[in-house]
């Protein structure tokens, strides 16, 4: 059974963009463990012969006509946002890149 | 940062190359792959979204079913296996242009697998390209970088974004380590982008126009010393978007990676940025793992079971595929194989086919469009479609021809005027007065005048010496301003003499 470091559930939340204080950081390696650990008890139990789930419903190829509706209009679809400039998204300067 | 590039021929002649390509292409349905916005290229910032392509809180996507039907047409015509069962999953990653804060895409279930494609270079041979994968996925938003000199990010104060692209249904086709192609490894790539632009047109699931984005490549190079080696760290230049960037962008990262390791440095696994202006690659962020994206089963989507029939449905609907329709016309035409090389590498097939279906023969069609027109358009710099002449043009000219209406110097008379905006070949004719001259009267006029005008050639003749009959006849052509028919004005010259 794998147990979870600080590191781990550190660079986890960093790729989230959760900002955690080292406090945090300690109960939730607790509280993910436990999580870690129970996935591990049920994989102990299916056999090769289960298949894994990902959706609960047993529903396939939910499928919608290619038709257009009438899409939001510029001043509702920038209602929401912080700033815009010439109708667009206005964001912070774009770090990390090049 | 400029580099020393070790010389191609150099670099290929030590190292092995091997390349790995992903394409994706934009889907030409109505709507977005999980919403209802139209799919507008260029149209007002932010009008072609709905909440779920902004991806606001609450709203649910819904798989747009022509999107699917797509995609299968594409896996099926890259001679993949469809999957029964596949399901789409969230890549998750911050960045602006991706609303949601994941990209909603297919991982470890793509719907198709394990396909392969032949691509043909420019002097015949043919390489086979296996498929890994095609997989259904998203496109972003358009950033725009405010600030700064360039207009790059670098130095940029602020970034605008656009989310009218976001939500586009992407296909992204993902080829195995492409090996063995040595020397002509940037060729292979340049064919093969080219070769799925073309089925993608075929299959008509995209237009496919690079220049608008639609198709775009991000090529994986790496270099080992021998076929033998393992497989060296690779880069993967993204965004390549015209088949000469393709083929350009693999030449200079073999010599750039052939430099890194001659000077006993490791090559970095990174992106890297492709220059159009000048040519080269510079490095981008190092690349992630893939588990970075952390990426799970979309949980407001149902996976997508393709049913037998339905795929059979539409494998037996697909239309004919432009290497299979290039073998059928070549059949049809009795075109040699290098008439036909030098046809498809001139982007001539479609035209020659219209010229033929607008009553030419295929070998006058061949005649005009590889050679007068391919002239015409070399000393304009345009190709050969973007002409001032269609294809039913040289058909009604051709008909001319053969009809003995105008002959072949006539008839470049006729083109000249219908590239000149003159109108269609028969108002050319007419309004130049070139109908080849049928009527004996003129003709007679003419041979009597050339005969008297030269009396040792018309002496020579009636004595026996046929040799400068064609003297005479070219006074005669020179006099009606090449309006006359030849083989008819030498008929008459030998009648006039010696008759």
């Amino acid at each position: 059974m794998s147990s979870l470091s600080r590191d781990e559930v550190a660079r986890v939340a960093g790729l989230a963009r959760i900002d955690l204080s080292p406090e945090e950081v300690d109960r939730l390696v607790g509280e993910l463990q436990v999580i870690v650990d129970s996935v591990a008890r049920v994989s102990e139990v299916a056999t090769p012969d289960v298949p894994a789930t990902s959706h609960p419903l047993p529903m396939t190829n939910v499928f919608r006509d290619d038709v257009p509706e009438q899409p939001l209009s510029q001043a509702d679809a920038l209602a929401g946002a912080p700033a815009t400039e010439d109708g667009k998204f206005l964001v912070p300067q774009i770090l990390g890149e090049e | 940062m400029s580099v020393e590039l070790v010389d191609y021929d150099e670099a290929v002649s030590r190292f092995d190359p091997v390349i790995g390509i992903e394409v994706h292409v934009e889907l030409g349905t109505r709507t977005k792959m999980f919403d209802a916005a139209p799919q507008t290229f260029g149209a007002e910032p932010n009008t072609a979204v709905t909440p779920v392509s902004l991806g606001l809180p609450g709203a649910l996507p819904v798989v747009n079913g022509t999107a699917v039907e797509y995609a299968i047409r594409i896996g099926l015509a890259l001679n993949c296996r469809i999957a029964e069962t596949c399901r789409f999953a969230r890549k998750n990653y911050f960045y602006p242009d991706v609303p949601k804060n994941f990209q909603t895409s297919q991982y470890d279930e793509p719907i198709a697998f394990d396909g392969w494609i032949d691509v043909e270079l420019e002097d015949g041979t043919v390489f086979r390209v296996d498929i890994e994968r095609a997989h259904m996925e998203e496109d972003a938003g358009k950033n725009t970088h405010v600030g700064g000199s360039t207009g790059r990010i670098q130095g940029a104060d602020h970034s605008l974004v656009d989310y009218n692209r976001a939500g586009i249904p992407l296909v992204e086709i993902v080829t195995r380590p492409i090996t063995g192609a040595g020397e002509r490894a940037p060729e292979v790539a340049r064919a093969y982008v080219q070769t799925l632009r073309d089925i993608f047109r075929a299959l008509e699931v995209s237009e496919a126009r690079m220049e608008r984005g639609n198709v775009r490549a991000d090529v994986n190079v790496s270099l080992r010393p021998t076929p033998e080696s393992p497989l060296g760290t690779r880069t993967e230049t993204k965004n390549v978007n015209s088949f000469r960037s393709v083929e350009r962008a693999v030449r200079y990262e073999i010599g750039r990676q052939a430099a890194v390791l001659d000077e006993g440095r490791a090559v970095t696994q990174e992106t890297r940025h492709w220059h159009e202006d000048t040519g080269i690659t510079t490095a981008g962020r190092i690349k992630s793992d893939a588990e970075d994206y952390r990426y799970f089963p979309e949980p407001d989507l149902v996976p997508v079971a393709p049913s037998r029939e339905w795929v059979e449905a539409i494998r037996a609907a697909l239309p004919e595929l432009p290497a299979e329709r290039r073998r059928r016309l070549q059949g049809e035409w009795g075109y040699s194989d290098p008439e036909m090389r030098d046809v498809i590498n001139a982007g001539a097939v479609e035209l020659i086919e219209s010229t033929v279906a607008a009553g030419s023969s295929p070998a006058a069609a061949r005649k005009w469009w590889m050679g007068e027109l391919a002239r015409t358009a070399k000393t304009q710099d345009v190709e050969l479609a973007e002409l001032a002449i269609t294809p039913v043009q040289i058909g009604q000219l051709q008909q001319l021809v053969d009809a003995g209406r105008i002959n072949d110097k006539l008839a470049r008379q006729v083109l000249e005027g219908v590239l000149a905006g003159e109108g269609d070949p028969e108002q050319v004719v007419v309004a130049r007065g070139l109908e080849v001259v049928s009527d004996d009267g003129p003709l007679l006029e003419a041979i009597d005048a050339a005969l008297a005008a030269q009396p040792d050639i018309a002496e020579k003749i009636r004595s026996g010496n046929l040799g400068p009959v064609g003297a005479i006849i070219g006074s005669v052509m020179k006099a009606t301003r090449g309006q006359a028919d030849a083989g008819r004005v030498r008929e008459l010259v030998l009648e006039r003499v010696q008759g």
